[in-house]
Formats: C-alpha cells, sequence, structure tokens
C-alpha cells in the first residue's frame, strides 16, 4: 500500500495525530455529529496522499481543519516551516499565524470559487502571487513616506503596476495551460460555468508554490482535456516538494497522481 | 514584516459602556476585550442592537466607556489610553493617525464644500498649504475611488449615495492613516454600488497595510473583507476568530443562528 517517499528528508511535511472533531448543533437541541474520531497521517515532502472511503466520512471536514477553516476538538496538526524554524500545529496557530500561512505555505483548491465582485479571472489567479510577494519584501509601514509634498504617490503605482504585470504574466500562463479561452480572463468568474470556474481556482492554488497543498476534488467538472492538464500540474507540485493532500473521485486522476491512499473510515 | 507587527496597534481590554439612565443591568456593551494588529481587518457583527456602534465609538473616543480601557499604538511606537488623554490629543489623533468612516456619507463629509476641499481639508490639517499640491492630491485620490477629476470643484450634495461614500473613502484615506473604523460603510447603498465600494475598501485597505475595523450586519460584507470577526450579541462578543471558521463552523448558539439566517443569493 505504501510507496516510499521520494525525498530522503526524515521529517514529515504533515503529520496529522490522533485528530478528533465534532460538530455540535445548539439549534437541533445539541445534537452532536462525530465526524473525525482518532485520525493519523503523514505526509512526506513530494508525496501526494488520497483520502478515499465513502462519503460522510469526514474528507472534506479533514481538509478543512487542516486549512483551518474547521476547529479541531484535539490533536496535532504539525506542519513543517522553511530550516531554521520550528514546525507549527496548526490545531494551535492563532488567526493571524493561520492567514500568514495560508499567504504562501498552504494553498486550499476547492470545487467552489467565492468569486469576488469586480475583480477579473486573471486577478483572482495573480492575487495570491502578489500577496506572497508582499510577504517577501516585508510589509512597508506607509508612515515611513512623506505625506504630501512634490512627490506625492502614496501608493507608488509603478512597483505595483510592475509586480502585478509579472504575476499576470504567470496567472496567464497557467490559464492558458488550463485551456481558459483568453476572452474570458478579463472578465470577474461570478458568471462562468462550474468548470470555468475551477479552473481559476485550480490556477490560484497553484501558482504560488505551496508546502502544502490541499485538493478537495480538484478536477469533479473537468473534461479530459483538462483532467489531463491538472495531473500534469499535480505531477510538477510534486517534484517542487509539495506534500499534497487530496480528495479525487475520478479514478484516472486519483491512480495518476496519489502515493498513497488513506481511508478514514478504516482508521 | 518588522518587528512593531509582533505588538498590537489596539488593545481593548474589558470594555463596558452603559447608557446614562438606562438600568443598572443594561449595559450597551459588556466586558469586550480583542487586539488589532498592523494590516489586519476585523469586522464587528451582530444584529441590531447588539451593541457594535456603541463599541466602534468607545474605541474611537467618543463615547467615553463605563468599564475597561482602549490603548492605542502610535506611529512612534508609544502607548496612548484613548481616554485618558485631553479631547485635544484625542482630535489630533483622529486627523492624523485615524479615520472614520460613517455609515451616512453626509454625516462624514462637510455638505457646504466642493469635493476636492473634502478630500484635501485634511491634508491640510496636517500642515499643509500649497494649493497646487493639495489639488493634485485630491485628484489623485479621487480617481483612486473611480470619482471623475472633472468633478472636483462639485458640492458633495450632487453626487449619489455611492460617490459620497467613495468621497468619504478619499477625503479618510488621504491622509494615510494607520487605523480606520467604518461603521456600516456600505449598509446605506443599493446593492449594486455596494459590490464596487466594497471591492475599492478591500483593495485600498491591503495596499496601504491599513489596520481597520469594519462594523457591519452583513456577513458577506464581513466575509469579503475582515480576516478576523467578532461576534456580538446583548452587548457582549460571543465569539471571534477567523472569519471564514467563525462563519463554517460557528461554535456559540448564536452564531449558528446567525449563519443559518443568511439567504444565498
Amino acid at each position: 500500500m505504501m510507496r516510499p517517499a521520494l525525498d530522503q528528508e526524515d521529517a514529515p511535511v504533515l503529520a496529522v495525530r490522533d485528530v478528533y472533531k465534532t460538530f455540535r448543533l445548539h439549534l437541533r437541541d445539541g445534537l452532536e455529529l462525530p465526524v473525525l474520531c482518532g485520525v493519523s497521517l503523514e505526509v512526506r515532502a513530494g508525496q501526494c496522499v488520497a483520502l478515499v472511503g465513502p462519503s460522510g466520512r469526514g474528507k472534506s471536514t479533514l481538509m478543512k481543519c487542516l486549512y483551518g477553516s474547521y476547529r479541531v476538538d484535539r490533536g496535532e496538526l504539525w506542519l513543517a516551516q522553511p530550516p531554521g524554524h520550528a514546525r507549527v500545529d496548526l490545531a494551535q496557530a492563532s488567526p493571524r499565524q493561520l492567514i500568514e500561512l495560508r499567504r504562501s505555505e498552504i494553498a486550499y483548491v476547492s470545487q467552489f470559487l467565492r468569486a469576488l465582485p469586480r475583480v477579473p479571472a486573471i486577478d483572482v489567479v495573480a492575487e495570491r502571487r502578489l500577496q506572497a510577494v508582499d510577504d517577501q519584501h516585508g510589509a512597508h509601514d506607509p508612515r515611513d513616506e512623506p505625506i504630501g509634498g512634490d512627490d506625492f504617490d502614496p501608493l507608488d503605482e509603478t512597483r505595483h503596476r510592475q509586480a502585478l504585470e509579472a504575476a499576470r504574466e504567470q496567472a496567464g500562463s497557467l490559464l492558458a495551460r488550463l485551456n481558459l479561452p483568453r476572452g474570458l480572463w478579463g472578465l470577474p468568474p461570478a458568471t462562468f460555468s462550474g468548470g470555468e470556474q475551477q479552473r481559476i481556482n485550480i490556477a490560484r492554488g497553484f501558482i504560488e508554490p505551496a508546502r502544502l497543498l490541499l485538493l478537495d476534488e480538484p478536477t469533479a467538472s473537468l473534461d479530459a482535456l483538462n483532467r489531463r492538464a491538472v495531473i500534469s500540474l499535480i505531477d510538477e507540485a510534486k517534484r517542487r516538494g509539495s506534500a499534497i493532500v487530496g480528495i479525487f473521485h475520478d479514478e484516472e486522476v486519483r491512480d495518476a497522481v496519489a502515493d498513497r491512499c488513506v481511508d478514514l473510515s478504516d482508521l | 514584516m518588522n518587528n512593531h507587527d509582533d505588538m498590537p496597534v489596539l488593545t481593548v481590554q474589558a470594555l463596558g459602556h452603559a447608557f446614562a439612565g438606562a438600568g443598572r443591568d443594561s449595559w450597551a456593551v459588556r466586558d469586550a476585550s480583542f487586539e488589532l494588529f498592523a494590516g489586519e481587518v476585523v469586522a464587528i457583527v451582530g444584529e441590531s442592537g447588539s451593541g457594535k456602534t456603541t463599541l466602534l465609538n468607545c474605541i474611537a473616543g467618543r463615547l467615553q466607556p463605563t468599564a475597561g480601557c482602549v490603548h492605542y499604538r502610535t506611529s512612534r511606537s508609544t502607548e496612548v489610553d484613548v481616554h485618558a488623554i485631553s479631547e485635544r490629543e484625542r482630535r489630533v489623533l483622529a486627523r492624523t493617525e485615524w479615520g472614520f468612516v460613517e455609515q451616512q456619507a453626509s454625516d462624514g463629509l462637510r455638505m457646504n464644500v466642493s469635493a476636492g476641499a473634502n478630500v484635501s481639508e485634511r491634508l491640510m490639517g496636517l500642515g499643509e498649504r500649497r494649493y497646487q499640491t493639495l489639488r493634485t492630491a485630491a485628484l489623485s485620490w479621487m480617481e483612486r475611488v473611480e470619482l471623475e477629476g472633472a468633478r472636483i470643484d462639485d458640492s458633495p450634495r450632487a453626487f449619489s449615495g455611492g460617490m459620497r461614500q467613495r468621497l468619504q473613502i478619499a477625503r479618510n484615506l488621504a491622509t494615510r492613516p494607520r487605523l480606520v473604523l467604518m461603521d456600516e460603510p456600505t449598509s446605506s447603498l443599493d446593492v449594486s454600488v455596494q459590490a464596487r465600494l466594497l471591492d475599492l475598501i478591500r483593495v485600498l485597505v491591503a495596499r496601504l497595510h491599513l489596520s481597520a475595523l469594519i462594523v457591519t450586519h452583513d456577513l458577506g460584507v464581513a466575509r469579503l473583507l475582515a480576516h478576523r470577526t467578532l461576534v456580538m450579541r446583548h452587548g457582549r462578543i460571543v465569539e471571534q476568530g477567523l472569519t471564514d471558521r467563525v462563519f463554517d463552523d460557528p461554535q456559540h448558539a448564536y452564531t449558528q443562528l446567525l449563519v443559518s439566517s443568511v439567504v444565498a443569493a
């Protein structure tokens, strides 16, 4: 069942230890729905673990716990950090830490796109790259710059334009690989079809190499051509050393990318 | 990120407010505590009467809290107790380091002077006197909030609700504040106009690395703009955390009710 890890590092990128998650529905007299009961798994750099098993066993719930959208009741979610930094327990991370990690370390591709008003498709993708670039340069305190004065240019448009253009170029090449018609790039994706929105989500998830990549049915509404494009993107992410946790109902995709399957109902 | 970012810009500790004449147990805000960090956007949500606007007004120094305190870390990295400093010092802070976006644009704008003067007034307050500089700044801010530069000399009375709200944003941001407080910034606008304003706020807050506190009853506004969300009920913060976690995995019975009451579009 288990193939050897692709790299020689001994510490896993992700170590899930004995995680429990129960939903308490106060509007239904405190009804309790236990979903995760003692889940443990490890994912190493360059590895892709597929969560399998019947629906309702908490596959998506585990993904949302890893992303921080759901609170875990008990257990640990250890994520490795760059050399010299201590690993982080995502279950205990503060909101600020999670936001910081989501900017570049953790990417999440869901089946649904939460479209922002007015933002064109290409910028939905480019934005994630821009955020990560901002972080690398260090967010500057606007107070460092003079107010008023002859060179009044509070937001430094030139620098922003350059960064935006570079990010758009990368976003465009991803959208092209995913065969999204060029005519759609400049339009806000709210009215796009499910498959089109999904490809934008995928491009956004892959534009910035993430240490941990969470893929929740990334190919659910894609045709064969685009499924293959996604498979090659996943392969590249693995080669770059991303640790991937995914839910793939499409067996062709799962067989192509997963190094290991974990059935949550077995745990 | 510099190390200042590890310290909160704003610290609210055990804040309480009871309006004079109200009964002993009728606190509008009770025991509210939270921190706001540089570059962070926090939404305060809750239904009408939950105390969210009272909390915002206490933080802004417009209301004297009955209990607790508010500390603000200035651009010089000194801590001030917002309610212990003099009225004059508080006005200087409000003019230089803070912005306040009112629900009704007419409350935040000077309706008797031109659009351009509304933007440049706060810059003049900081000592800028050169006409050309002020006019250039006003023009560039009007463009930033997507108002036609040609309307710089028009009165805001001639502007639509959405335009006035954008002008109010420009007026507040022109002095590059570090902290912006917003009270229901979009709720007086038509839905079609709200989206544009929300997107503008989202982009500008991120570009300027602002800390912002946004009071709203609209969970969609919080979802779109806020990193973190506080849920208020009967004057108390009943739940707070990462915005998507508060809405996707609400723990408190009231938050569960609030989230399940939203009609999906």
